[in-house]
């Protein structure tokens, strides 16, 4: 078994005193594609957030438990929320450019994380934009503002902008769902081409989409995971009755 | 009926167009517009009477800069403050305090600049101007004290109209800058503020139209003589030239106020203008 990239241990997550994860105990494989599954408000979005803390820019969210990168408990002490965020980059379900040039979008980031050099950032631009296979579309516009783009173009641009840190974790909640059927099969060609160089864990409602384009899938109902397997097995032969019942759309 | 209604507005902005004009304009041919816009001696009552209105309209650009310069940041940062950063108390203290603020008749403002910022103004200029033969002392009555007015009392506009920009954006937007490891401090002058500056834009130039327009605090507080808007000079604004004068003034001196009032009237056109182009270029994205 390949190691894992992310390993967590008995994660749990309150929202005041709302219960949102119990107990999740999960290792996701290096450079494999793992998807989060279950119906809404099971915990997904929250499970996703606590793996970047982006879970502490709620108020009154707390969090116990352990959540390793690379074997390092990212809640530790020593663990820079800035350096953290680099490594685990995030893309949200609606495609949100800044209100700025392509060019400006991508690299934003790095700026943020201190490259300066115009050669070197005109570099990561057109890298993270063709890693993002929307660099054809885009090149010859790079200095015109981002939100005149179409929405699946938009959502690609988000997926460059994260790639231009150079993460090692790409988080992706619900990346497609607010895409039409073209675009949302580009993100999903665009998946199978980014693992591989990166751990990806994406959020879906959509069944056939997990099937797709991950690798192992884990099943979550009511802030608690029911089952994780690879997702090969996981959808033939469920170990869980509830897994089978949501994945054969008897609920949800 | 409604449509009723609606036309007494564009009646009224009709009628006071053309009065404003039919008023203003005579002057300009008799005198002259050369004469009105750039000469700077303002001696309506000579026998030689003189009508250059040229300080009047450099202390209102000045003036008015200035104000906005001042109170644009201070209220920015206020908007800021709350949208993004206040504890709900504070806030809940912060917000009425600014709605009361917008709601002070200007008269006080010009009563408090007068009884307060003005001997404080004094004291500065007894210090600065010691050893001066040639400064005319205002007993602190100065275009400082009227910028400070003016930039106190733009500030409930600039504030609430920035803040609900600010909250207007969208909160995936931090998000996403939070998460590519971007600070809040960062995150707020790179990506929350750019996403707000039509509001702010907005807020800005509302701003200026009310400090443009203000005659009644800044007449207590400013001087009152036509002078280059230098800081502790006495100054006349436009406005002011107006209120202070129009009460004894008659036949071309009269006249001559009208063309202050189209002036100004034409300062507040353009400043409309710089709105709804701001307001056009939002909607077109
Ligand atoms: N900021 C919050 N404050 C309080 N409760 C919250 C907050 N965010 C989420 N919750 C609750 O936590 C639970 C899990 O929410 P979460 O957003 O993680 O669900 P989800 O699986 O992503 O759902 P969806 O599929 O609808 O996106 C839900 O019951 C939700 O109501
Ligand atoms: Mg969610």
């Amino acid at each position: 078994m390949p190691q894992s990239k992310i390993s967590t241990e008995k994660l749990n997550l309150y929202y005041g005193a709302k219960h949102a994860l119990k107990d999740i105990t999960i290792r996701i494989r290096s450079n494999m594609v793992t998807a989060l599954i279950g119906p809404s408000g099971c915990g997904k979005s929250t499970f996703l957030k606590s793996l970047n803390r982006m879970n502490e820019l709620t108020d009154g969210a707390r969090t116990e438990g352990k959540v390793y990168l690379d074997g390092e408990d990212i809640y530790g002490s020593g663990m820079d929320v800035t350096r953290l965020r680099k490594r685990v980059g995030m893309v949200f379900q609606q495609p949100n450019p800044f209100p700025m040039t392509i060019y400006d979008n991508i690299a934003y980031g790095p700026k943020v994380h201190g490259v300066r050099n115009k050669e070197k950032l005109d570099g990561i631009v057109e890298r993270s934009l063709r890693q993002a296979a929307i660099w054809e579309e885009v090149e010859n516009q790079l200095n015109r503002t981002a939100m005149g783009l179409s929405g699946g173009q938009k959502q690609r641009l988000c997926i460059a902008r994260a790639l231009a840190v150079e993460p090692e974790v790409l988080l992706m909640d619900e990346p497609t769902s607010a895409l039409d059927p073209v675009s949302t099969l580009k993100v999903e060609e665009l998946i199978g081409q980014l693992k591989g160089k990166y751990t990806i864990v994406i959020v879906t409602h959509n069944m056939q989409q997990a099937a797709r384009v991950s690798d192992d899938t884990a099943f979550f109902l009511m802030g608690e995971m029911v089952e994780f397997d690879t997702t090969a097995r996981l959808f033939v032969h469920p170990a869980d009755r509830r897994t089978q019942e949501y994945i054969t759309g008897k609920f949800g | 009926m409604f449509s009723l209604c609606a036309f007494t507005a564009v009646a009224a902005v009709f009628s006071i167009t053309l009065y404003m004009i039919a008023n203003g304009v005579p002057a300009i041919w008799q005198v002259g517009w050369k004469e009105i816009l750039f000469s700077s001696v303002w001696q309506p009552v000579a026998r030689d009477a003189s009508f250059g209105i040229l300080y009047v309209i450099l202390t209102s650009v000045v003036g008015t800069f200035l104000a906005v310069l001042l109170g644009v940041p201070i209220g920015l940062f206020t908007a800021v403050f709350l949208a993004e950063a206040a504890p709900a108390w504070l806030a809940a203290v912060i917000r009425p305090a600014v709605e009361l603020l917008a709601g002070i008749p200007s008269v006080i403002y010009g009563v408090l600049g007068m009884m307060i910022l003005n001997p404080w103004m004094y004291c500065l200029e007894q210090m600065l101007f010691a050893d001066s033969l040639t400064h005319q002392f205002t007993g602190g009555a100065n275009l400082l004290s009227a910028v400070i007015v003016l930039a106190v009392m733009i500030l409930p506009t600039v504030i609430s109209i920035s803040e609900a920009a600010l909250r207007a954006v969208p909160p995936e937007l931090k998000a996403s800058s939070l998460a590519l490891g971007a600070s809040s401090v960062e995150t707020i002058f790179r990506v929350t503020i750019p996403a707000a500056r039509s509001g702010i834009l907005t807020a800005v130039v509302l701003g200026v139209g009310r400090a443009v327009g203000e005659a009644m605090a800044i007449s207590l507080v400013s001087g009152n003589s036509v002078n280059l808007p230098l800081p502790f000079c006495s100054v006349r604004f436009l406005t002011t030239a107006i209120v202070s004068e129009m009460g004894y003034a008659g036949g071309l001196h009269r006249q001559v106020l009208f063309t202050i009032g189209l002036v100004l009237f034409v300062f507040i056109m353009v400043i409309n203008g710089i709105l709804s182009g701001i307001l056009k270029g939002e909607r077109q994205g």
